[in-house]
């Protein structure tokens, strides 16, 4: 019989996919688990009529993660809106369309650099934050010690923590949206002679309620995918100190490559299904 | 005072195996209301394992573990978490949560658990702090505390739901004499004024006499030895011999 024959080192390089693959899938399968049970915890405190998490608890993450940030993600939104634009007119002027710059940055602004950098802010500002936290408590005993008390681990540390970050990355993809599309404006009326007024205008026209919505809902996604990530990791930590070191790194590095996987799957269905 | 009839905690055949390595294979103990159960062992033997089971924090492969009638391998979630609510457990590092300060640390089963108001809650930390003779530690956060103060921050926290077992991971470890007495006097003072049932393991041969009502012996997984500290003392088994001859041999040369 001739069969596909492998060398050892072909056959080395495809065990090691082969178990990089099933490690993936069972981290995966981990990560889904945590949300079951995270939502189940949630569940049975609710049916003893008790809130499932404290609101202070809440209100102190959402501060973390709305306010901490917003002044990076103005400074970053800024900083791309304005060389989107300045890159977008040049190329654009060589054909005279300088006009479509309003249009071409706010919609893709709001579609798709708003949502994506808020995310990739988040994944490296917060998750990092999460993970060395969780991961120093997991490490110090301190998770067991909540878990063996009986209140319950995930409703009490993790869920506070998902729905900041699932509730404020909405609120921040819009600050993006709106730094963004004000750096291309000053940028656009600086050295491509567009007035703040049809900028205005053509922002007005262009952008349409499909595109709020797609960025929108993109941002949710992002902020449940970097939270459950970044408490999935932290809560998963071994080793001490190095572990947690590890963990944070592994953390930031998975949320921002799943976020832009994320976004990709987003916009392939978008474009599919909501031309 | 001596110990009811009553059964509190009974493990029966619990075998436990981490990869290929068996880390209990088939543990039998009982520990009657109001007892000081003292589990002694080498390191690395499963002692602290042994409590993580009972907490609920790990499931044997196999056995029973009881918690009065309660079998804790067969329980669902919510009601494991309740029957951790009458169990209180002191751990060898305290674990306390770093970001809290002590008060808060003692208060937090007690906001998350019970129906007690904010007031009442301030009163049974206040209580519990003297207990432990902290009054004055409560704003500290856990990083400003000696070990031993944290240990017994740990204790207070422990207590804090009145629980009718109490584990203990090696309690006196790395604490000097004092601070190890005062602990070992908070494990017989418990026993005494409050009739709670304790388990303690420990490697510290001054503090397990102190404190034991009985004493068990765990070795390669098994239970080699149960009974009384006169009993330990006297007993012919050449492992627990050797174990205590060395500890007295240790002490000798210190002196």
């Amino acid at each position: 019989m001739n069969g596909v024959t492998f060398s050892r080192e072909e056959g080395h390089l495809i065990a090691k996919l082969g178990a990089r693959t099933i490690s993936l899938l069972q981290e995966l399968g981990s990560m889904v688990w945590m949300g079951r049970e995270t939502i189940s915890e949630i569940a049975e405190r609710i049916a003893k009529h008790r809130a499932p998490f404290r609101l202070e608890q809440f209100f102190y993450q959402s501060n973390r993660v709305g306010v901490g940030s917003v002044p990076m993600v103005i400074l970053l939104s800024v900083f791309v809106g304005l060389t989107m634009a300045l890159l977008t007119g040049y190329q654009l002027q060589r054909f005279g369309l300088v006009t479509l710059v309003p249009a071409v940055v706010s919609v893709s602004f709001t579609r798709e650099m708003g949502p994506l950098f808020t995310g990739i802010v988040l994944a490296s500002r917060i998750g990092a934050a999460y993970t060395a936290e969780l991961g120093a408590m997991t490490a110090g005993g301190e998770v067991d010690a909540i878990e063996g008390m009986g209140i319950g681990a995930l409703r009490y540390l993790v869920t506070p923590r998902i729905l900041a970050i699932f509730c404020l990355t909405p609120c921040l993809t819009v600050i993006a949206v709106i730094s963004g599309i004000l750096g291309a404006a000053f940028i656009s009326s600086f050295l491509l002679q567009l007035s703040y007024s049809y900028f205005y205008d053509q922002v007005m026209t262009n952008l349409l309620v499909k595109d709020l919505t797609a960025g929108i809902v993109k941002s949710l996604l992002f902020g449940a995918i970097i939270g459950t990530i970044a408490c999935y990791k932290g809560l998963t930590v071994r080793g001490g100190a190095v572990g947690v070191g590890t963990a944070t790194t592994s953390s930031v590095v998975t949320a921002i490559t799943s976020v832009i996987a994320c976004d990709s799957f987003c916009n392939i269905f978008i474009v599919t299904f909501f031309p | 005072m001596s110990a009811t009839t009553e059964k509190l905690v009974e493990m029966r055949g619990v075998k436990l195996q981490f990869a290929d390595k068996a880390i209990l294979d088939g543990v039998d103990f009982t520990v009657l209301a109001q007892e000081v159960l003292v589990i002694m062992g080498l390191s690395g033997g499963g002692k602290s394992t042994l409590l993580s089971i009972l907490m609920g924090l790990l499931k044997p492969n196999a056995g029973a573990v009881f918690f009065k009638d309660k079998d804790l391998t067969q329980l669902s979630r919510p009601e494991l978490n309740e029957v951790r609510t009458h169990i209180g457990m002191v751990y060898q590092n305290a674990a306390l949560i770093s970001s809290m300060n002590v008060r808060e640390n003692i208060g937090l089963p007690l906001r998350e658990l019970s129906s007690k108001n904010d007031g009442e809650i301030e009163s049974i930390i206040d209580q519990k702090l003297e207990l432990v003779g902290l009054k004055d530690a409560g704003d500290k956060l856990p990083s400003e505390l000696s070990g031993g103060m944290q240990k017994r921050v740990g204790l207070a926290r422990a207590l804090a739901l009145e629980p009718e077992l109490v584990l203990f991971d090696e309690p006196s470890a790395g604490l000097d004499p004092i601070n190890s007495k005062l602990i070992d006097d908070l494990i017989i003072q418990l026993r005494e004024k409050q009739k709670v049932t304790s388990i303690v393991v420990t490697h510290e041969m001054d503090s397990a006499f102190a404190v034991a009502t009985r004493m068990a012996f765990l070795q390669d997984g098994k239970i080699i030895l149960e009974g009384t500290p006169g009993e330990f003392r006297h007993s012919e088994n050449p492992t627990v011999s050797k174990f205590l001859s060395s500890y007295s041999e240790h002490e000798q040369s210190k002196e």
